[in-house]
């Protein structure tokens, strides 16, 4: 029998970015905010300190800061005709555990959607037909970017972003992206400067007519205090950023902006090493009493709330939907049901760039430190005649030279060897990648359900994933890195070798950490899990956070917009849903 | 003068003697055990302290009162020394290293058997006035009764007011782990008449109003010089060397007179003030036992209060300089490799570091103490800067204890001390090996390739 | 003062966290105010040990040592495999947390699977070692008469080197050749070029090869250094010989 714990208002599930979004807004608000994590209180000085953050083997390939697929995993699958085997180790994708989740050793991309992507269907149905989104269960967002606006700024001003406005109220800006939907205000700190790689990048895009810009960084171009007194440094370029922690506080991450300022208030609680294993209904199933979770010791609490939110990783808030019976799952079979539904990832190409006669130095790196141009991403460019819907930006990108991993050698040359040795020599310090950052669009196989034959260590049944890319995104990366290819020909280079995404969907190769939809947000319970405001429609206290919530994925890493819908949600709780308790937000 | 005090002068000489050679003998063997004690306890501040200092105290009838004392308590940072880990803020039970032994706090909450709930206030004014308690008889100066005696008696009663309103833990602290003869209390009285006598806050006429408000908080309830102030050997505090700075706990608490290179004489009033309001300026951050005196005290006083102290601190006289002697070569070549490779990622190149975040180095007060103990410890263990409600981060300097040895330490100390026009003493080896073994780090990995 | 006593923690705290690798391996905390800190506190990684082997048999010695030298000769541009120490490291890995699985989900049932499907062995890495290079040997044993992978020629071996990258090598048992040949390399490069605090490249000498400076942290000096090479030396997590007066 689980043990009875005090009542709270909020319990939130997990405690990476949104359940720090939610934490920090809710205790300001006055609630009673408990998070509880499932694995450990990490911080700058004891995890990743840059007495020992640099060191790739132990936090990229052995996985310090990752999930640990030991007690946490999934089943895969590429299609329903095939049966799911456990993801025995981590490779495609790489989610976070412990206090700050992902948002540790995520690379501190922040990107906006376009506002065409919050209208993905109809706006490409009106201008290409319905025979464009033919094959794809692509679905409009409720919210539009205008509404999200606000909640985006506060974003960037938590995190104080670096970057060049493209767009500031429906004015363009010179040296800024200017497909982008308007900004109400400039990024809070300037852009990083561009290292040699980066800056060839810009020089051959900008020479072709294209339009460069510093991509938005969530690694620091100077010291910025946000407007939680929050203080971070300044980047200092180290080049272990994308898949560690840092060490100078120089990353937006929940614990550089929001945990310790959530920790100052007498109304927050953070409960660690303890996971939850189902969110608890009264018996009409239309309430949530609260969360029952087990502690390292193997004790079980239940925990009672009035507000459950599920703030943990995409795959786990689904998870948990599904073990909690939660909503009607997707049955791939009918089309029947929302829960796991149109699961997307990111369809990611790139192109090696190699030089004879340039020294870039990629050593030198930070999580975002790139150009980037958005030409080619969502519908910034015309596709009638191209058979897809859907882009990529491309960003001459330079994160670091970790070499274990980044070791390129050109097209042709063996993987060992002498040949192998003497062009690591050559090229390791002369040659960078192009990272071509496509959409991925959902079709009805792609889905997450129940596996039926693996348990996780709970005994409840693990996630499967059935994922494959659909052919329109496969047609997009090759018409993308294409396009990234010309511009690697322009910036001087001595060989080039695109590599466009192809299928079939290899859970092994380490490709992006962005995995989305499956609780997706819609404008019925006819055609979604949550409303606008991430509130369940059959629990109407019940919240569910993150990139679960969107119904596909545009061409743009998601933290940024699902940041943005957590604060939009924290606001609905404040001064919407504590006014009509239990009640739904919108009707249904 | 206390009734139990001989009243024939030939006898009071004598039990001075006596007394004397006890307590050297005493101090010896004191300090041997302060080698030998374990860690008491490991403390992170307990729920809902912050919460007890600063939410709004409810209107009744003696509110004011109440908040009065609040404000008292916090000003003399009471919680800190008064709070165990685990327990109810001011509950005591702590365990206070001294050189002489462990010293637990009181339970100082309204508790009618353990606490001070049955207290009148003229007992509670005779443990701040006299250092003595209405239970325990005389206090061991631990508790600073020294500064508190000029604490004003309305001041007292409502400091008294406040501790009675916070929530009672019935709760008993363990015995003082203290050899004989210190474990009688009675030899206070010998200490006390050597030591200290009760006294009032003497306003001095020809300063200001603020400077005399900060005197009284500097040297009354904001006890600094417990800290800040070289001790005799008997552990009171030398008045000709009031607030130069002095090693407490393996650390260092810094000179905080006006000297240039090692005191705040670098320091604008501004600085001063942003320093104690939020952890940290320009020039440095508080960290080890200052970042506590930081997060539960000053940060919460008043800008007048604030204002006063920074104003009776600029006008300390600059200590005497006491930088002699030069690293060699071979330290300061070595030193430098260390910074270059380990100390810029946060300092940055030639230390000019990231002001309110990481220090820049030249011409750090903190680096050019004269004695090294605080920079030692700050390498070998790390420090985190003292979080504030106005700026709640903790910027950490990391741990070296198990990437550098002791010479390596000694070295880079060595560098930093006389890099970028500063100027102290070199460090040695062997410094960083007893600090090492005091904070009980590990040793390091062992060379690299 | 709350910090007094805790400054004397160091060592039992950090001992407390070692092994620790982020999930169930602390008790459950309740925390307000702050997250933990105390003195000495640190996450730090733990060296490979010196001396003998700790895993690896005489056999799977000379099988690896004759095979990562394949993958990465000897030449004048920089070390051989063997030479950077990366069968030591693979020792240090196979006998330790990598080698027995500790990031690896290893419960049944089991099925062969898709190449997209990853892997699907039951075997912890460090057992999936030994059956393969076994298997290998006999494989090679049948085809080389009765030779040792070690005693064949140099082109010989990468020829079966080659056969086993693509899995043309038939191995006996349950693990194919071409599987073993992707966690071999992968952990040939690991430890070629990871710090040389585990063990391999010793010396940094892979890390001077290709030009990388290793574990420093700060280049905000050369930035906009375009084309120029900039001047860090390099440094590992242990530091390097400067560190020291000598």
């Amino acid at each position: 029998m689980a043990q009875a714990m005090p009542k709270v208002d909020v319990v939130l599930v997990g405690f990476g970015w949104t359940g720090a979004i939610l934490a920090q807004q809710l205790c300001d608000a006055g609630l009673s905010v408990l998070a509880l994590e499932r694995a450990a209180a990490r911080s700058t000085p004891v995890n990743w300190a840059t007495t020992f953050d640099q060191d790739e083997l132990r936090y990229m390939w052995r996985h310090h800061l990752f999930q640990n697929v030991k007690y946490s995993t999934l089943t895969f699958r590429n299609n329903i005709h095939q049966s799911a085997l456990p993801m025995r180790h981590l490779g495609s994708f790489l989610p976070g555990t412990g206090v700050g989740g992902a948002g540790i050793h995520w690379n501190g991309q922040i990107w906006r959607w376009l506002e065409s992507d919050f209208k993905l269907k109809s706006h490409n149905e009106a201008r290409y037909g319905k025979q464009a989104t033919a094959g794809l269960t692509l679905q409009d967002m409720p919210v539009s970017y205008q509404e999200l606006e606000p909640y985006y700024d506060m974003f960037d001003k938590t995190c104080g972003t670096s970057g060049q406005a493209g767009n500031l109220s429906g004015a363009k800006q010179t040296g800024g992206n200017p497909f982008e939907a308007p900004r109400s205000a400039p990024y809070p700190t300037p852009p990083l400067p561009m290292t040699y790689g980066p800056k060839l990048f810009e020089q051959a895009a900008a020479s072709m007519g294209l339009h460069p810009f510093p991509h938005p960084a969530g690694n620091l171009s100077q010291e910025y205090t946000n407007p939680l007194g929050m203080q971070l440094g300044k980047c200092t370029f180290c080049g272990f950023c994308e898949k560690f922690g840092c060490g100078n506080y120089s990353k937006a991450s929940p614990q550089t902006t929001l945990i310790p300022y959530i920790l100052t208030k007498p109304n927050f609680e953070l409960r660690t090493e303890s996971e939850v294993l189902k969110v608890e209904r009264t018996p009409d199933g239309r309430h949530a009493t609260g969360v029952t979770y087990i502690d390292s010791a193997g004790i079980e609490h239940f925990q009672p709330a009035d507000i459950v939110a599920l703030t943990a990783y995409q795959l786990h808030n689904v998870h948990l939907m599904l073990v909690s019976g939660i909503g009607q799952p997707y049955d791939p079979a009918t089309g029947q049901g929302h829960v796991g539904k149109n699961y997307c990832y990111q369809t990611m190409g790139s192109v090696d760039v190699f030089f004879d006669d340039k020294l870039l130095n990629p050593f030198i790196g930070a999580g975002a430190l790139a150009s980037v141009i958005d030409d080619y991403n969502g519908d910034n460019f015309d596709h009638s005649g191209l058979g897809f819907i859907g882009g990529a930006y491309i960003a001459g990108m330079v994160t670091g030279a970790r070499p274990i991993e980044m070791v390129r050698v050109p097209d042709g040359v063996p993987k060992w060897g002498l040949e192998w040795k003497h062009a690591a020599k050559k090229y390791f310090l002369r040659a960078m990648g192009l990272s071509v950052h496509g959409s991925s669009y959902p079709q009805a196989g792609n889905y997450l359900d129940l596996d039926p034959t693996y348990k996780d260590q709970f005994g409840r049944p693990m996630l499967r994933m059935t994922f494959d890319f659909p052919p329109n995104d496969l047609k997009m990366s090759q018409y993308c890195t294409d396009r990234a290819a010309e511009i690697a020909r322009n910036m001087g280079a001595s060989s080039v070798h695109a590599k466009p995404r192809k299928g079939p969907y290899d859970i092994t190769h380490y490709q992006t950490t962005h995995n989305v939809g499956g609780t997706m947000m819609g404008e019925s319970p006819a055609d979604s899990v949550v409303n606008k405001y991430s509130q369940s429609w059959n629990v109407a206290n019940l919240f569910v956070t993150g990139a679960g919530l969107y119904p596909q994925n545009p061409g743009y890493n998601p933290t940024g917009t699902l940041a943005a819908l957590a604060y939009l949600t924290a606001d609905a709780i404040k001064t919407k849903y504590v006014k009509a308790a239990g009640q739904p937000l919108v009707a249904a | 003068m206390s009734a139990a005090w001989p009243r024939s002068r030939g006898k009071r000489v004598l039990l001075v003697i006596a007394i004397l050679v006890a307590l050297l003998i005493a101090a010896s063997v004191g300090s041997w055990l302060w080698f030998k004690l374990n860690p008491v306890e490991i403390v992170e501040p307990p729920p809902g302290v912050l919460a007890l200092l600063t939410q709004p105290i409810p209107d009744g009838p003696i509110a004011d009162l109440v908040r009065r004392g609040r404000y008292l308590t916090i000003a003399g940072d009471c919680m800190s020394c008064h709070t165990r880990a685990g327990g109810q803020p001011f509950a005591g039970g702590l365990g206070l290293q001294t050189p002489f032994g462990t010293i637990y706090s009181s339970n100082i909450t309204g508790d009618g058997d353990y606490g001070i709930g049955g207290w009148t206030p003229a007992q509670f004014y005779r443990v701040l006035h006299d250092g003595r308690s209405k239970t325990l008889g005389r206090l061991y100066p631990a508790m600073p009764y020294p500064h508190f005696t000029v604490v004003s008696r309305a001041d007292s009663d409502a400091m008294l007011a406040f501790l009675k309103s916070v929530p009672a833990e019935h709760y008993n602290p363990p015995a003082n782990r203290l050899p004989f003869p210190l474990d009688i209390r009675l030899v206070m009285i010998g200490w006390n008449l050597l030591n200290f006598s009760p006294h009032g806050f003497k306003a001095d006429p020809r300063q200001s109003a603020e400077w005399n408000r900060g005197a009284y908080l500097v040297r009354g309830p904001g006890h600094c010089g417990a800290c800040h102030t070289q001790k005799t050997v008997l552990g009171a505090e030398k008045s000709d060397k009031a607030l130069q700075g002095a090693v407490i706990e393996n650390r260092f608490a810094p000179d905080l007179t006006g000297n240039p290179r090692t005191g705040l004489g670098r320091w604008s009033a501004a600085d001063i003030f942003e320093y104690l309001r939020t952890g940290r300026n320009q020039h440095a951050g508080a960290v080890g036992q200052m970042a506590e005196v930081v997060t539960y005290s000053t940060s919460l006083l008043s800008d007048a209060d604030l204002n006063a102290i920074v104003t009776y601190l600029k006008s300390l006289p600059a200590s005497p300089d006491t930088a002699s002697g030069a690293p060699s070569a071979a330290a300061m070549r070595a030193g430098h490799a260390i910074f270059f490779d380990a100390c810029t990622a946060c300092h940055l190149v030639e230390a000019k570091g990231q002001p309110r975040m990481f220090p820049p180095l030249g011409g750090s007060a903190v680096a050019q103490q004269r004695d090294p103990t605080g920079l030692i410890g700050l390498i070998l263990g790390g420090g985190r800067t003292a979080p504030t409600l106005a700026r709640p981060s903790f910027q950490t300097m990391p741990s070296f204890a198990w990437k550098l040895d002791d010479q390596q330490i000694a070295d880079v100390a060595s560098y930093v001390r006389n890099s970028w026009g500063n100027r102290a003493s070199p460090v040695s080896a062997k410094q960083v090996a007893t600090i090492r073994s005091k904070l009980d780090l590990r040793q390091p990995l062992g060379r690299g390739d | 003062m709350l910090a007094l006593s805790a400054a004397v923690s160091g060592a039992a705290a950090a001992e407390a966290l070692s092994g620790h690798d982020g999930l169930l391996g602390g008790p459950s905390e309740t925390l307000t105010n702050t997250l933990p800190w105390r003195d000495g506190l640190a996450d730090a990684p733990e060296a490979a040990s010196a001396g003998n082997w700790r895993y690896l048999n005489g056999a799977e010695v000379g099988f690896l040592t004759a095979a990562v030298d394949r993958l990465i000769p000897a030449d004048p541009t920089g070390p051989s495999a063997s030479e950077a120490g990366v069968v030591v490291f693979l020792d240090r890995q196979l006998a330790g947390d990598y080698g027995n699985g500790a990031h690896f989900y290893l419960q049944g049932p089991w099925q062969k699977g898709d190449t997209t499907q990853g892997y699907q062995s039951r075997f912890t890495p460090a057992q999936f070692y030994r059956h393969a290079i076994s298997a290998i040997g006999q494989a090679v044993g049948k085809s080389d008469n009765g030779k040792v992978f070690k005693d064949l020629s140099a082109d010989r071996q990468d020829a079966l080197l080659k056969q086993m990258e693509t899995g043309d090598l038939k191995l006996d048992g349950p693990i194919t050749s071409k599987a073993f040949f992707t966690m071999f390399l992968q952990n040939v490069l690991e430890g070629y070029f990871s710090d040389p605090i585990y063990g391999g490249n010793k010396g940094g000498a892979a890390w001077a090869m290709i030009g990388f400076p290793g574990a420093h942290y700060d280049y905000s000096e050369w930035v906009t250094a375009y084309n120029q090479r900039i001047p860090v030396p390099m440094v590992g997590l242990r530091g390097r010989l400067a560190w020291s007066r000598s």
